[in-house]
């Protein structure tokens, strides 16, 4: 099948991330400084579950990443085709679960729409009842035979989910029973227990939604008839796309202006000062809002530039992520102008600066790596706010493209569900739980790492 | 008041502490409004938005007339039960009476053709012994002067709102201060909405524009805040005596009856205007747009638009019955149980914000409102919509008393093409291109399924439509002869929508098969332009796209803030759009005006944002503008709608059909489309809610104790653990 | 001491010029004064000449940060922002487009926010402080170690989802409290439970895991230590010597919020229904209410920074080794 590959924006910076992360992780390998804290991380049971289940929020979301256009056929001139539409890979995996599509609402694994219609009986004669699904369960011909089906197919997947772990178990183990016993019992290995452990409860997971989720809407189906868990996943890239590219853009910013106002002090300091404080002074909600609103004029101005919804959405949630990370830098500008004011007064750059080493030198060889620890930790322990914050903003209207799938915008919709009666519960359940496993996991995280890099940096943070 | 209790959170506690151990008081725990007497003749209702402008030259939504309408009489309304509506006098004492003149002032008999007539008079004459409302700008002293006006600043300290001024008075209302109204409509800092419109109609309208705004320089210039438009002549207004004024429009415009039933024609009180004009009244808020002054029924007594508005009962109402007349089926209803009986019945209305739907609709379920439209979200929780599509109350809302009431409302929801845009309008200049244009739209028309829209979005509450006239307009036709022959075909007695499949031809035989544009050989695209956002925007705007997806167009929404989306329209920038039409008056000019050239959005800043054009269309618009309803108009209606529906600029959407419920101690419900005056017929029955509503909130206590029991036991292991601690550490 | 605060006060001017200038960038970039006259007069039938009668009543139809064709300091004075700006100085907050005296409701939105703010402070202070003491003392064992996993999972949730599980179990299944709404005066209380309540427990989590890090971090000290070596019971103790030495950073990161208190707290009051500052400055924005908009901000970074120096000023008192200069 022929694709036209799609880099959109957030797609690029997103891997330009993965490309710092592993550039840093090479670094830290060599640097016994930097290898320390991640040993003691590497040590933390709770850190090592946490971890596995933030990777798999990741795989996620870097399925979500990688964009393209499938190829729909050929022109008059034989030149291929592109559909407008874009895709993912994630989009490709899970295609039974985009394209079944139900009318409107049905709950988890139901084998009836939730709303009555009026359906004409092959005598003419008319009932207003439930209808059955077009896809969930469509696969049985008498829906009395669901929980027969599903505790069958539960059982399979239960089974899929074990065979798979026990495979990554074996491959991680290279085959060799000894370093398996080991794994089992040996005490220093108790963190990595702990990631295996979690990793079963993923697989099992995995297996019950390979099994399930092609016949069945696993959380149910919203207004327009879509599946619920499909849109789950999606807004799983939405969500960390927020956490951490609002953190990356600010980046620059606040580490450049942060060091120049420690180091130089004087009027340099003066400036940054007031600039941050002026910015902190504005309530962020009406910065954002305001952005926000500017960046629709931009896209009506420029309509030519965006031709797919996908481009659009796309943009303005880099906007967003912009203008939440203008909101958000000044903290960390003001935590690295503190730590570069101590730093400075440090022996050895004194003696730098005494042997006439320029500035720049000083800045890119003893401060910046000295206060990069900061950077982190303010970076993982921001990750959970954003995540949160995103929610908010799509409550008041400022948030993501409505079109954009996203945790915030399930929440809001669901918001009215509530009050249905019979009330529709699975949106708020479902984007509840995967926002909580992702934040709580990356809170536990957060906290290992913060204590391993700089216990005393609790009191700031 | 916080001070006494808000901050304290201890003695919060302790009141709380006292209520849960002091089981169920009264009234109700839950209840949002302690300070009012439930048990009387109260009315409680809400208000979502905050209603910007009260005064009667000004204000053209529908949030704000609910409120002015109770206060504010125009000399005509609407008759409460009679339907197909029809227009009653109010504070005049007839209908008005129509004289016609030709050019040379000749008066023409009442059938003269439309052409003819040069001149139309409107003879208002008004009851006596009406009275004004009691208001501070009223008051006089014991030696006649008035009371608050000369006033200075100071008598202006620790003033806020009109309550603070304790002494009122009253004046019989007069003809004159109709004509007083009128020219305040044409008062440009007034910013009347209506007044382009009445500058058309009303004879010396513009000029009398000119001449007020240049005595308002003068006026501005020597210091006074206030202009007096009462020495100001209009040629096309006049006071004939105390109760009898005349209005002469330059043309015939037979719809400029249905204005008189509207707040715009409401009276005016020059002493008020005069009173609130004053120097420091604005920066007060204390102007003729937060206190409406009037004869009505009602007064607005208390106006805190971020909390609540308070209507109360006018001392001084001249006196109205209830309507006898009414159909059988609203005596079945007990709709006529009060006939003949002097209105109001309500002593007080009190409206409280509620932003939420969801709040607001849980509060109507406890009892607290008495009436509640039906939100989207709670619709299966109130209706059942039986086999054959009729509504029926679920067995719960049964249960607790609460009766349904449905209306199709006067008003079309539609989805519009821009006609100057050259992909869906086509090249005016080229009529193979308009043929493709043409074509396309109408494929989209079959496409888009507005039955499934209906259905999901409004839960069946609608009624799709075949052309731009909703039921209970003249013109309207039911049943076969009404159907939209390019988008449905009748087949056993009843429309059925064109199968996908002819769309997809008529897209072919425009020049896009599969939905695919030979230009660019991929899917065509089209823009759709919305000010759409909040929750349950994704699902409909996702609705659309899928509607277009089914042709193979691919729908680009490009949704904006309403700004944007306004100025988007007057530019004629927009492609595709979704819009509605409320009517103002019960006449079919109202709608087709719509589509009318000459009132092109681009061009003339006119309400036709389709920017349509069509020269047959234009001419038979003028022509069924100027006639009677009746055989002859219907027959030109027919041709009109027949050609919107061959050129389909619009998609027709669908008829809103409004459902409310209300308790059962509310009476008198009827829902009325035109009139906004309408308070005054309802009754309640406080006894009965102050009884429903202690039975049903009841509170439920024993979850919190179980908490608290549950705390408790987990503390105890860890009591243990300290205490063996503390052993240990003894030894 | 003095002559620090004077130094600061006056430090607050640019600083307020600078928020005044970006607001009004931000704000004009996105509306043009036509836009707003629009957004006033409504909808239906608007003329031209409505849209510029409006502008002119309200002098929006000035140049608006440079007037190009008036004569020497006049091109900056005579602008929109000249004309609108000068006056927030003085606190006169003037007229909000839609007519109303922005000080007046102000002054009257500020106690509904108060209200909610003030307890939702207080007792969520005693909550959270109770909660880390009893955590603190348990230090080490499961009620410890349960305790902090339970904060960081309160933590994880959405403030969306106490605000409507709030809702929904206390207000309509229970029957407990209105739903929302408010009233003022003695009634306001049974208003101001159910979101304080909420507001409480959604602060819980955060706030008693940073508070048990104070406690434990003075746990660890040297004279607690010597104290604990005295034979003085754990209660004296935690209560005598870490609470006490603890209170420093607490008291210092109270005194920073208590000035934006008085903004409200948007989510809270735009659900519930209340008519504080939060809500009225969420409508402004909807309603591009300029004149509103520009008033909170300018309100809100005068807070700000009052916040900023109370905490500065609050560590000398408290902490007489902390010198300001």
């Amino acid at each position: 099948m022929g694709f036209q590959p799609v880099v959109l924006a957030t797609d690029a910076l997103i891997y330009l991330l993965l490309a710092l992360a592993v550039g840093f992780a090479l670094y830290a390998r060599r640097h016994e400084h930097l290898r320390a804290p991640w040993r003691q991380v590497a040590a933390s049971r709770t850190a090592m579950g946490a971890l596995v289940v933030l990777v798999v929020y990741v795989f996620i979301g870097l399925l979500d990443t990688v964009h393209f256009r499938p190829l729909q056929g050929q022109d008059a001139q034989g030149r291929p085709r592109y559909a407008t539409e874009v895709l993912s890979l994630l989009d490709l995996i899970t295609t039974p679960l985009r394209e079944h599509r139900e009318k409107t609402y049905s709950a988890p694994f139901a084998t009836h729409l939730y709303m009555r219609e009026t359906i004409e009986l092959p005598d003419g004669r008319k009932v207003r009842d439930y209808p059955r699904l077009k896809w969930g369960g469509a696969h049985l011909a008498d829906p009395a035979d669901r929980a027969a089906d599903i505790a069958r197919r539960v059982a399979a997947g239960l089974v899929l989910g074990l065979a798979i772990w026990g495979g990554a178990l074996l491959l991680a183990a290279r085959g060799r029973p000894a370093r398996f016993r080991c794994l089992l019992r040996a005490p220093e290995l108790a963190a990595l227990r702990s990631a295996a452990w979690t990793g079963l409860v993923v697989a099992l997971l995995l297996g019950l939604v390979l099994t399930l989720a092609g016949v069945w809407h696993l959380l149910g189906t919203d207004k327009v008839g879509e599946d619920v868990f499909y849109q789950s996943l999606k807004s799983v890239r939405t969500g960390l796309v927020i956490g951490t590219l609002t953190t990356l853009v600010m980046l620059p910013a606040a580490v450049l202006l942060g060091i120049m106002a420690g180091y130089f002090r004087g009027w340099v300091d003066d400036v940054i000062q007031y600039l941050y404080t002026t910015l902190s002074s504005v309530p962020g909600v009406l910065l954002i809002a305001a952005a926000v609103l500017m960046m629709q004029i931009y896209m009506n101005n420029h309509q030519a530039e965006f031709n797919s919804l996908a481009e659009r959405a796309d943009l303005r949630l880099l906007f967003l992520c912009l203008i939440l990370g203008v909101t958000s830098w000044t903290s960390l500008c003001r935590l690295l102008r503190g730590e570069t004011l101590k730093l400075r007064q440090l022996e050895y750059v004194q003696a730098a600066q005494a042997f006439g080493v320029r500035h720049f030198t000083i800045l890119a060889r003893h401060v910046l790596p000295n206060v990069m620890h900061i950077v982190l930790i303010v970076v993982v322990l921001d990750f959970s706010g954003l995540v949160l914050a995103e929610a908010v903003l799509s409550y008041i209207n400022i948030g993501v493209d409505p079109n954009t799938n996203s945790w915030g915008n399930m929440i809001n919709s669901a918001r009215l569900e509530l009050a249905r009666e019979p009330v529709v519960w699975w949106s708020l359940v479902a984007a509840f739980v995967f926002i909580f496993m992702l934040v709580l996991a990356a809170n536990l995280f957060a906290d290992v790492v913060r204590d391993a890099f700089d216990p005393r940096l609790r009191e700031r943070t | 008041m916080f001070k006494r209790l808000g901050h304290n959170p201890f003695r919060l506690l302790l009141l709380l502490a006292l209520l849960v151990l002091g089981g169920c008081g009264d009234p109700p725990w839950n209840d949002p409004w302690p300070s009012e007497d439930v048990s009387g003749s109260v009315f409680f209702s809400s208000f979502a938005e905050r209603p910007k402008y009260l005064d009667p030259a000004r204000s053209y939504s529908s949030n704000e007339w609910a409120f002015i309408s109770q206060v504010y009489e125009p000399p005509l309304q609407y008759h409460y039960l009679k339907r197909s509506y029809e227009l009653v006098p109010l504070t005049a004492d007839g209908m008005p009476e129509v004289r016609r003149y030709d050019a040379a002032g000749r008066l023409l008999p009442a059938d003269a053709p439309a052409d003819q007539v040069a001149t139309t008079e409107y003879l208002i004459h008004i009851r006596p012994g009406i009275r004004y409302q009691p208001h501070p700008a009223f008051a006089h002293t014991a030696d006649g002067r008035y009371r608050y006006w000369p006033l200075r600043e100071e008598g202006l300290a620790e003033r806020y709102t009109l309550a603070d001024f304790s002494e009122t008075g009253t004046r019989e209302l007069v003809a004159a201060d109709y004509a007083y109204q009128i020219k305040r409509l044409a008062f440009p800092p007034n910013h009347s909405p209506l007044a382009g419109l009445l500058a058309e109609h009303i004879e010396d309208f513009a000029a009398f524009a000119k001449v007020a705004a240049e005595q308002a320089l003068r006026d501005r210039a020597a210091g006074r805040l206030w202009t007096d438009l009462r020495p100001l002549q209009m040629e096309g207004v006049r006071v004939i005596d105390r109760y009898t004024c005349s209005i002469r429009l330059k043309d015939s415009y037979p719809q400029f009856i249905y204005w008189l039933a509207t707040n715009f024609f409401a009276p005016m009180p020059w002493e008020a205007e005069r009173f609130h004009a004053q120097p420091g009244m604005i920066e007060r808020n204390i102007t003729l747009n937060w206190y409406p002054v009037g004869t009505g029924p009602f007064m607005l007594t208390e106006n805190n638009p971020n909390l609540r508005m308070v209507l109360e009962r006018n001392p001084n109402f001249h006196g109205e019955r209830y309507p006898a007349e009414g159909s059988e089926a609203d005596r079945a209803r007990g709709l006529l149980d009060d006939a003949g009986r002097p209105m109001p019945f309500i002593d007080k209305a009190v409206y409280t914000l509620e932003k939420e739907a969801i709040p607001r609709w849980n509060k109507f379920l406890q009892g607290y409102y008495d009436s509640s439209g039906i939100a989207s979200d709670s619709f299966d929780q109130a209706v059942q919509l039986a086999a054959d599509g009729d509504a029926r109350l679920t067995p719960e809302m049964r249960e607790k008393g609460i009766a349904l009431d449905t209306a199709v409302e006067t008003s079309i929801y539609y989805m519009s093409f821009n006609m100057r845009d050259p992909m869906v309008g086509g090249d005016p200049d080229d009529p193979a291109d308009q043929q493709r244009a043409r074509k396309l739209r109408q494929a989209i028309a079959i496409a888009v399924d507005w039955e499934e829209f209906i259905a999901i979005f409004n839960n069946g509450r609608g009624l799709p439509a075949h052309g731009p006239l909703p039921p209970g307009i003249f013109g309207y036709r039911e049943g076969r002869e009404g159907i939209n022959p390019v988008v449905y075909r009748w087949q056993d007695g009843k429309p059925v929508r064109r199968s996908i499949e002819e769309a997809k031809r008529l897209l072919a035989e425009a020049g896009y098969p599969d939905g695919i544009d030979p230009v660019t050989g991929n899917a065509l695209v089209l823009y759709y332009d919305t000010a759409l956002s909040g929750p349950g925007s994704k699902s409909i705007l996702q609705w659309y796209v899928n509607q277009f997806r089914k042709l193979g167009i691919s729908l680009v929404v490009r949704a904006t803030d309403y700004n944007r989306f306004q100025e988007k329209m007057l530019k004629g920038a927009a492609q595709i759009f979704s819009w509605g039409w409320n009517a103002d008056y019960p006449d079919p000019e109202n709608f087709l005006f719509l589509l009318y050239g000459p009132n092109g959005k681009v061009e003339h800043h006119g309400e036709n944002a389709a920017n349509f054009t069509n020269a047959g269309f234009d001419a038979l618009f003028e022509r069924m503008k100027n006639l009677p309803n009746g055989a002859e108009r219907q027959q030109v209606i027919d041709r009109m709608v027949a050609i919107l529906q061959t050129e389909s600029p619009w998609l027709f959407g669908y008829y809103p059909k409004a459902f409310s419920l209300h308790h059962a101690w509310y009476h008198n419900a009827l829902p009325h489309l035109m009139a906004n005056n309408t308070l005054k017929y309802k009754r309640i029955d406080g006894a009965l809610r102050a009884r429903r509503q202690k039975e049903w909130n009841q509170p439920v206590t024993w979850p919190l104790w179980t908490l608290l029991g549950l705390l408790v036991l987990s503390a105890v292991p860890a009591i243990r653990d300290y205490r063996a601690r503390e052993r240990r550490r003894a030894r | 001491m003095m002559a620090y605060i004077v130094r600061r006060v006056l430090y607050v001017i640019p600083i307020l010029v600078g928020v005044n200038l970006l607001t009004f960038l931000l704000f004009f970039v996105v509306n043009s004064p036509d836009d707003m006259a629009r957004m006033h007069l409504g909808v239906k039938r608007v003329s031209d000449q409505a849209i510029a009668e409006w502008k002119a009543e309200r002098g929006y139809d000035k140049p608006l940060v440079w007037n190009a064709g008036a004569e020497g300091l006049d091109k900056l004075t005579d602008t929109i922002f000249f004309d609108k700006s000068v006056r927030l100085f003085a606190f006169d907050f003037g007229q909000s487009d839609s007519g109303r005296n922005i000080g007046h409701d102000i002054a009257q939105r500020m106690w509904p926010s108060l209200a909610i703010a003030i307890p939702i402070m207080l007792v969520g202070l005693a909550v959270n402080i109770s909660f880390s003491l009893l955590l603190a003392f348990f230090r080490g064992t499961y009620l410890d170690f349960w305790g902090v996993v339970l904060c960081v999972a309160m933590m994880s949730v959405s403030g969306l989802f106490y605000i409507i599980g709030g809702q929904v179990l206390l207000g309509k299944l229970l029957n407990l409290f209105p739903i929302s709404g408010y009233a003022p005066g003695p009634d306001a209380w049974r208003f101001l439970v159910l979101p304080v309540i909420i507001g409480v427990i959604s602060g819980i989590g955060s706030g008693t895991r940073w508070y048990r890090t104070l406690f434990l971090e003075e746990v660890g000290k040297d004279f607690v230590r010597t104290a604990r070596a005295k034979g003085l019971s754990e209660r004296a103790v935690l209560f005598g010597h870490v609470l006490r030495n603890a209170l420093i950073p607490i008291l210092t990161g109270v005194v920073v919020v208590i000035p934006t208190l008085f903004m409200g707290s948007l989510l809270l009051e735009s659900f519930f229904g209340i008519p504080g500052l939060g809500s009225y400055t969420i409508d402004a924005i909807s309603r591009q209410d300029f004149a509103i908009v520009r008033a909170m901000v300018f309100l809100g970074a005068v807070l700000y920074v009052l916040g900023l120096l109370l905490t500065d000023i609050s560590y000398t008192l408290v902490d007489p080794r902390v010198r300001l200069q």
